[in-house]
């Protein structure tokens, strides 16, 4: 045969040579079916180490409980108890290398995610008391006159 | 010349040959029978949501977004609080501003568009709240739809998005039925929500579920049968979002609803 009608041809195998290499040196060696089948396991297995590594914020108050004991036995004794120590003093993070000190939420608008009364008898929400910010002190901040971590005594002073 | 013995054994030889099927001629694959026998696994991540404990205070999305590094301020969040408020008149109001990341400030139902609806307290029939998060479903739509293997289920059943893998088409993200899925703002890559996989794979809870302080969430291992969760979900009557779908979804309800979608 002529070689006009080879030439093609081998430009062909040049093309399908040239995918296969790339093909074997981008996709990564351990790319392949995991337990779950062809489905919904085609995958590379290394990436279940990358979200492994995720670095953990809130560290939940077993952490904080070893320095601040005080404070914790305190809140634990509260009507407060089930409300962890992050939610309102920030991701502990490294604390206290990193960050030295937390970014502690004040604002109104933290106590009023629960205590904003909402008039909902079907759920847990309407069982909480609760104020209108509107009308209940405004501007001033919670914490003048109710100490968070055990809301039946009063005040805060530093 | 052929003769009548070699003739019988010859014709019988290719008869038999021919009943074979092919599947009978592949290799043995343990690996294979491995993947297709679904017992030997000892861990299956679930989650429970009681919605008659939620009181839609958002510290569960507050803390997702931190821990998990989605941007606070962007409109987009893995979990989220929806307010079902179902008035006298037989109409279903449904909102969750910001995601509830800041819980329900106003007793306003948010229609979008900055605008709002006011209802009032007596007009009330029922209002409760009710979070949602991936379900981490047995059959997941967005596994299967993804067109480059970047999003797959691990042994413990969690849905996983490989970052460098995805390619941002956002087949997964019109996938799901639950639309748990968006793009990430930062990477522009899918994101949802994997139980905090680095978290539940060292022992602790999820960071909604450490943060929730009436228990409203819980996060559990089904195959475990002295588990809490799983108890509940054996012996208690829970329910599931859009079954018929058939998705197969693994967060479990109590307290649902027939307004709740």
């Amino acid at each position: 045969m002529k070689s006009h009608v080879w030439r093609p041809l081998f430009v062909v195998i040049f093309i399908v040579a040239a995918v296969l290499v790339t093909r074997k040196i981008l996709v990564p060696p351990d790319f392949g079916i995991g337990s779950r089948g062809y489905m919904y396991g085609w995958h590379r297995p290394s990436n279940e180490q990358e979200w492994k590594a995720v670095k953990v914020k809130y560290r939940t108050a077993e952490y904080c409980k070893d320095c601040h004991r005080d404070k914790y036995d305190e809140i634990k004794q509260s009507p407060h108890a089930n409300i962890n120590c992050e939610n309102c003093h920030g991701p502990a993070l490294n604390h206290p290398d990193d960050p030295k000190a937390l970014d502690i939420d004040r604002r109104r608008e933290l106590c009023a995610r629960c205590h904003f009364r909402l008039e909902y008898p079907t759920s847990g929400r309407g069982k909480i008391r609760g104020i209108d910010p509107a009308t209940h002190n405004p501007g001033l901040e919670c914490v003048t006159c109710h100490w968070p971590h055990d809301p039946r005594k009063e005040g805060h002073h530093k | 010349m052929i003769s009548r013995r070699s003739f019988c054994k010859k014709s019988l030889l290719i008869a038999g040959g021919l009943a074979i099927p092919f599947a009978a001629l592949e290799l043995f694959d343990p690996k294979r029978l491995l993947a297709e026998k679904n017992d030997g696994k000892k861990t299956r991540w679930v989650f429970l949501v009681d919605t008659h404990k939620c009181v839609g205070c958002g510290f569960c999305v507050k803390a997702c977004k931190t821990e998990n590094e989605v941007p606070y301020d962007a409109h987009v969040s893995r979990t989220w609080v929806e307010r079902y408020v179902v008035t006298k008149d037989g109409k279903t109001h449904i909102d969750s501003p910001l995601a509830a990341r800041d819980g329900f400030e106003t007793k306003k139902i948010d229609i979008g568009e900055g605008k709002f609806e006011d209802i009032k307290d007596a007009d009330i029939d029922k209002a409760f709240f009710v979070p949602k998060l991936c379900n981490q479903c047995d059959n997941p739509p967005c596994v299967q739809v993804c067109p480059v293997g970047a999003t797959y289920q691990t042994e413990d059943g969690v849905v996983l998005v490989d970052r460098k893998w995805c390619i941002g088409c956002g087949y997964c993200v019109m996938g799901c039925p639950y639309g748990v899925r968006f793009f990430h703002p930062v990477y522009h890559v899918a994101e949802k929500c994997n139980f905090c996989y680095h978290r539940i794979s060292q022992g602790m809870k999820t960071a909604c579920v450490d943060a929730c302080p009436f228990g409203a969430r819980q996060v559990g291992n089904l195959k475990d049968p002295d588990d809490p969760v799983t108890k509940i979900i054996m012996t208690e009557r829970v329910n599931v979002l859009k079954e018929e779908y058939g998705t197969k979804p693994q967060v479990f309800y109590l307290g649902l609803t027939k307004e709740v979608r």
